[in-house]
């Protein structure tokens, strides 16, 4: 009568896939006459090579976790919130804009910082609000909500940086005028790290895990990401908890833009994002929404994306290898996890 | 054409669709498969079409045997199905969507020939429709006039056709039912599903009825409406032992109630529902019952009347607002309305109560699971996925769910599917309620659980409502009467 699906089944099938992305990237490798093995040693090396280089990795696993932790929120509502680019990209503008209009004042800096960051939230949470009502009350499809949004996000970054905030001379792709160093979040010296953002992250997703796994407030929103009706039927104001998925996950993608600005860029760039949202994308994807997961898989997805920045110099191949293996292994993972429905259907 | 079932099987999962179904029907006759939802025409019609694979049995088409594994091979066959909801392209043209299915017009189609022969065909029919047109200025009648014509053109000997009158008007009933006469003269047989008895006695040759996936038998004119409405809804054993809790004290009052939807217009209900009693709505399935229903729970909102839960009004207020006074919605649906797939037991009494704190307390929601699990006799353990329970323990899950001090508990098949130590057991528990003062509205399509359960019945029919019927004084034959629709 109850059917318990066998633990070391599933555990196979997720290593399967691995495997198979390995296999597949690989292929690829070698359709370009490069050496597979070289290439992952290298991406390693580039990764964890050496204590500068494994910081760089958390300063590109900071924003991913950000943007992941929200992401698992609008996930377990059943919501695909593609515009969380746009969300990063607001939270920055919003930061940059609370920067500016204090960095010429007499408030403290580290308050200036705080704002900044609520500031940032808001920015996000704002962009995400209006993806949220296009959805529960205009009928728009999130995704294509999302992804409206983030081509204006994008056009009003260029706008601002070309436009109102362009450096005193003449403006430039390479962003607006950096801010003073006060203004900076406080960073591990030598290196790009602030471990004020760091921390701000690992709190983030431990919030999160909490959120989704002990509070009425996670229940709810997974009741609805499953089924809306019966959700709404066991009386929980569906719309509401949707609304709320998105202006979380805003609030959190913005603080990344806000970690991007304050501690890494120091001033607004036109790719601002750097594709850490789409990248979340893939890592809440192959997480299936268990926030403990997502902190090692967005670690690695970081190391592979720092790790490759070696290709090019070494082996005279495109960074970009580090995309196709993170894809093939979304892929890999969701078709294994296809085939084991099938299968387990089957027996 | 001569269409021949031979011992059709169908199952899915546990549930037997279709069981050793034949039915012969001979060339130029219409044949009526009358069935309640869940009968297993719909399936038998599918099986026919190729829309899906039968497990055992043989289909023979003028005593030939045929497989048939796709709807594109029934229409080479020569069998063409109608749909409740006529599959076309609403933002096409209508000639395209007449010309679209066949194969034989290739690439480049000949539109001039095309249109010439769609002209035709109209004229013998007697329809007029713009082939120029776009399929979304046309009525829900025009659009079967159009399939039928376009069935027709690719080749169709056989024409089913699937509940074809719901949503259309009676002038244009009348002209579908003169092609379809038209159509057997002509050699072609007819299938007509349909759960109205009225139009199945007035147009089919014959009829073949089906309950339970099994065919309950086959009937000739001229027809007997107690007879058809036996073999659907089976024999209604005399009732035992009744128990009723209404008293004398209104709870819940209905006056004027007008409700309309795509598909049907109910006007001018009135009613009183007394404390503590139990209200059953009987009727063909799509008749008005469950409109009636989930404008009680809040769920639809009706065009005009009000209603008034112990003398305040709550009409136009919200389905959450209901549930805070106490009415609770069961829907049918269990898994797909109900329940939430991937979620424990636990999980959905910890939803359904009200909220403690920002954080759950497992143990507590053990306990509470526990309690309910061993009080409502649930087959399962507080970690279960509901969607493992099976479905007789996932509806005494869903009652469970329902508040415990509720004025009003509305439900559409409390027992569908489910065996009848189930269904004795949450009577129970609902009778329970109601010596508590709940009252209960309840839909079903089983003649026999209407009669022993509830204190009195009202029958809808095509949006009609009758007087409210005292069970202790209504007989069988009198309930299947206006379930047919005579005296409504």
């Amino acid at each position: 009568m109850f059917k318990s699906k066998p633990r070391w089944f599933g555990l196979g099938m997720q290593i399967l896939a691995v495997v198979l992305a390995l296999l597949f990237t690989s292929i690829i490798l070698l359709m370009v006459k490069a050496q597979p093995f070289e290439a992952y040693k290298n991406i390693i090396l580039g990764s964890v090579g050496s204590f500068k280089k494994f910081s760089d990795v958390l300063v590109a696993w900071i924003p991913l976790l950000l943007a992941t932790s929200g992401l698992l929120i609008t996930f377990s509502a059943g919501l695909w919130n593609i515009g969380i680019e746009g969300q990063i990209t607001m939270g920055a503008i919003f930061t940059t804009w609370a920067l500016r209009l204090l960095q010429d004042t007499t408030v403290p800096p580290a308050l200036i910082i705080i704002l900044a960051f609520l500031a940032g939230m808001l920015g996000g949470a704002l962009w995400a609000s209006l993806v949220g009502m296009l959805k529960v009350y205009g009928s728009v499809n999130e995704i294509f909500g999302g992804l409206g949004m983030n081509f204006i996000a994008t056009a009003m970054t260029i706008w601002l940086i070309f436009g109102p905030w362009k450096r005193p001379g003449v403006g430039s792709m390479s962003g607006t005028e950096p801010f003073r160093e006060a203004l900076w979040l406080p960073m591990v010296p030598g290196l790009r790290l602030s471990l004020w953002s760091l921390v701000l992250a690992i709190v983030v997703i431990v919030i999160v895990f909490f959120l989704l796994k002990g509070t009425y407030f996670g229940l709810r929103l997974k009741a609805v990401g499953r089924n809306m009706r019966s959700a709404f039927h066991l009386g929980i104001p569906t719309s509401r908890y949707m609304l709320a998925a998105f202006l979380l996950c805003g609030a959190m993608a913005g603080l990344a833009g806000a970690v991007q600005v304050t501690g890494v860029y120091h001033r607004l760039i036109p790719s601002i994002s750097s594709g850490y949202g789409f990248l979340g994308l893939l890592v809440a994807m192959l997480v299936n929404y268990q926030p403990l997961v997502a902190v090692p898989v967005s670690l690695f997805f970081a190391m592979l994306n720092i790790g490759s920045i070696q290709l090019p110099i070494v082996m005279k191949l495109d960074s970009t290898l580090s995309g196709v293996l993170q894809g093939a292994l979304v892929l890999f993972v969701l078709l294994v996890d296809g085939a084991r429905k099938v299968l387990l259907k089957k027996s | 054409m001569k269409v021949e079932l031979r011992n059709i099987h169908k199952t899915f999962g546990k549930v037997h669709a279709n069981d050793d179904i034949s039915l012969v029907v001979p060339a130029g006759t219409i044949q009526g498969i009358l069935g309640e939802n869940g009968a297993g025409k719909s399936t038998l019609m599918k099986v026919l079409t190729g829309f899906i694979h039968l497990d055992k049995g043989e289909i023979l088409l003028d005593d030939r045997p045929v497989k048939i594994n796709s709807p594109a091979d029934a229409i080479r066959h020569g069998i063409g199905m109608l749909h409740q909801d006529p599959l076309d392209f609403p933002p096409m043209r209508i000639l395209d969507n007449f010309l679209i299915g066949r194969r034989e017009v290739g690439v480049f189609p000949n539109r001039r020939k095309i249109r010439q022969e769609f002209i035709e065909l109209q004229e013998r029919f007697g329809f007029n429709i713009d082939p120029d047109g776009y399929i979304e200025s046309l009525t829900v009648g025009e659009r079967q006039q159009l399939e039928i014509m376009r069935l027709l053109w690719m080749g169709a000997r056989v024409l089913i056709l699937d509940e074809p009158t719901t949503g259309i008007s009676a002038s244009q009933r009348e002209k579908l039912f003169e092609t379809l006469r038209i159509l057997v003269k002509d050699g072609m047989s007819v299938i007509f599903v349909s759960h109205k008895l009225e139009e199945v006695e007035a147009l089919c040759d014959r009829v073949a009825v089906m309950r339970r996936g099994k065919l309950a038998g086959e009937a000739f004119p001229p027809f007997s409406m107690d007879h058809l409405v036996r073999l659907m809804f089976g024999k209604a054993v005399p009732v035992g032992d009744r128990t009723f809790y209404g008293t004398d004290q209104v709870a819940v009052k209905v006056s004027g109630l007008t409700i309309e939807d795509v598909r049907l217009q109910i006007r001018n209900v009135n009613l009183d529902i007394y404390k503590g009693e139990v209200i059953g709505l009987a009727g063909m399935e799509g008749s008005g019952q469950r409109q009636f229903l989930r404008t009680l729970g809040g769920l639809m909102r009706p065009v005009g009347g009000r209603i008034y839960l112990q003398g305040k009004e709550i009409t136009g207020r919200s389905y959450h607002y209901f549930m805070h006074q106490g009415i609770s919605f069961v829907p049918a649906a269990r898994l797909e309305e109900g329940l939430i797939d991937g979620l424990t037991l636990t999980d959905h009494f910890v939803l359904a109560r009200e909220q403690s704190g920002m954080f759950i307390n497992r143990a507590d929601a053990l306990n509470i699971t526990q309690r309910h699990i061993e009080d409502f006799n649930i087959r399962g353990t507080p970690e279960h996925r509901i969607e493992a329970l099976s479905g007789g323990n996932q509806q005494r899950a869903l009652l469970a769910l329902t508040r415990s001090k509720l004025n009003l508990l509305l439900m559409e098949h409390p027992t569908r599917g489910l065996d009848i130590e189930s269904t004795i057991y949450i009577w129970g528990k609902l009778k329970e309620r109601c010596k508590h003062g709940t009252c209960i509205v309840f839909i079903s399509s089983d003649l026999e659980e209407l009669l022993q359960y509830s204190d009195r019945i009202l029958v809808f029919f095509g949006g009609k409502v009758s007087q409210p019927l005292d069970t202790v004084t209504t007989t069988v034959d009198q309930l299947g009467q206006l379930i047919g629709g005579k005296g409504l």
